[in-house]
């Protein structure tokens, strides 16, 4: 007869969906916070790069991700966004995937706007072009040709924030917010290895595993992985800030604890049940 | 009602009709799926044709500013001869388009992702024990060397895995597991901020149109 715990392991998956839908609401619906310690490790080092430029550089943001990857990486947008602007580092975007440059334009002009920033002195948004590496190749020889305008059709060459920037050799630092490919990779592979510039990143939590050896090896300066790396960031963005604005990243990370609870407690029953019922079918070494 | 409102009450209805799948599979899932490839589609074709065919094709084969610059023809030709590979008389001729961006695309990346996977992934293998200075670097540089040399004594498969090298070859395939389940880990994490981030607009965005502030 099957013991209390086989039964659990054999629960209704919905029953599992519904704790998983409560494990996230409950903590969002109470706006629960859990602290979000930050010691050495890729996000202080993307944040402490950023940190230690000087006043006036140019950085170059790559929004390579879409709507479906959004809660991941759209908190990073808004929060590296912050952290340069109010820094007066100038930010050159682009995107290399079609609708990130939309969503890039949603996180620079709130946070241009929130801090008095100029679009075009502060920062320019120069769209999307097709094709990934070859598109950065062009670009480390001349910026200008392959972007004459920017996304709006506005000519690049008279605005103030390109002025020196013409191939990606001028810029200080490139960072790519990525949900794949092209992303950082690419940066790495056609620019950060080619020019020898600084790449940092974000990514979704899915494909941090397979950039951390690039880490080790100096190729990636930072990166923020998922949620998690977005919280780190909006974290230190806000040390010493008066009042500062609700973080989206934050608020997500206490739901995101309670969720993993949730999962490793099941993970522990399924083994438990499924042991037990080995064990009681004689199967057990 | 504004439009905005609307969007948002489209988006939650959608996202509400996805959601129903996890109870069993009905026809407000279908609904929504079927609405999502079919306006994803229609949006990715206008999308190429606005955005890719007509700035990097049409626009320089005639100018805006007047002419007409012949040369442009060819990658329109070429272009032409992918849609080939629907009629099977003409469908070799698809083969020298593709030859083109084959040819192109391994110029260019061969090279780089050489040195980028290989090369510079080799070299950073090849480092002092001691380099970083505390017993955690000592640990970790001990662990990633020792995990690189195993892991590839794992997927050598001409000499048969026994005695010590049978051994390594196991702590090997035991690195490797745990490199899977850290990746296994990440996707969970993955998932659920998509969820969270769903959640955060159904209760934060949605829920306030109907005056339920929480």
């Amino acid at each position: 007869m099957a013991t209390f715990i086989e039964k659990l392991g054999n629960l209704d998956r919905r029953v599992i969906f519904v704790l998983m839908a409560l494990a996230v609401i409950i903590p969002l619906a109470l706006r629960m916070n859990l602290p979000i310690p930050i010691d050495k490790g890729p996000s202080k080092n993307l944040f402490d790069a950023i940190d230690a430029l000087p006043e006036g550089s140019r950085v170059l943001i790559s929004f390579d991700y879409d709507p479906s990857t959004m809660p991941e990486l759209q908190p990073m947008a808004v929060a590296l966004s912050q952290h340069l602007m109010t820094r007066d580092i100038r930010i050159v975007s682009l995107a290399l995937w079609p609708m990130g440059v939309s969503l890039g334009n949603e996180a620079l002009s709130a946070v241009g706007d929130s801090l008095g920033k100029e679009e075009y002195v502060d920062w320019v948004n120069l769209g999307y072009k097709i094709g990934g590496g070859v598109l950065i190749v062009r670009m480390g020889s001349d910026i200008q040709s392959v972007f004459p305008t920017d996304y709006g059709g506005n000519p690049v060459d008279e605005m103030p924030v390109m002025q020196g920037v013409n191939k990606l050799g001028d810029l200080d630092m490139i960072i790519s917010l990525s949900a794949g490919d092209p992303g950082i990779e690419t940066w790495i592979m056609m620019a950060g290895d080619r020019y020898n510039i600084a790449v940092g990143g974000g990514c979704t939590a899915v494909s941090a595993p397979q950039l951390y050896p690039y880490l080790s090896t100096g190729q990636l300066i930072g990166l923020l992985g998922g949620l998690k790396g977005a919280g780190d960031y909006e974290t230190m963005v806000r040390i010493g800030v008066e009042n500062p604005p609700p973080g989206i990243a934050i608020a997500g990370m206490a739901a995101q604890s309670v969720a993993h609870l949730v999962i490793m407690l099941f993970i522990i029953i399924g083994n438990i049940a499924y042991l037990s019922e080995k064990k009681r079918k004689g199967g057990a070494k | 009602m504004s439009w905005e409102v609307i969007g948002i009450w489209l988006g939650a209805l959608l996202s509400l009709c996805l959601y129903s799948f996890l109870y069993k599979d009905n026809p407000f899932y279908k609904f929504a799926e079927h609405l999502f490839v079919g306006m994803s589609a229609g949006y990715w074709v206008i999308y190429a044709i606005m955005n890719v065919l007509v700035p990097n094709w049409w626009q320089k084969l005639v100018p805006l500013e007047g002419g007409f610059q012949p040369i442009w023809l060819v990658p329109g030709v070429l272009s032409l001869f992918m849609l080939f590979r629907l009629i099977p008389k003409l469908a070799g001729l698809s083969r020298l388009s593709l030859a083109l961006i084959v040819g192109t695309g391994a110029g260019i990346s061969i090279t780089a992702m050489l040195q980028t996977r290989a090369l510079a992934q080799v070299n950073g293998t090849i480092i002092a024990l001691g380099q970083g200075g505390g017993w955690f670097d000592w640990v970790s540089n001990i662990i990633m060397v020792t995990g690189v040399v195993c892991g590839l004594v794992y997927f050598f498969f001409s000499k048969s895995h026994t005695g010590v090298f049978g051994g390594a070859a196991n702590v090997g395939i035991t690195l490797l597991m745990v490199a899977f389940g850290a990746s296994f880990g990440y996707t969970v994490m993955a998932r659920i901020s998509l969820l969270i981030g769903q959640t955060q607009f159904l209760l934060f965005e949605w829920l306030p149109t109907m005056g339920i502030h929480l």
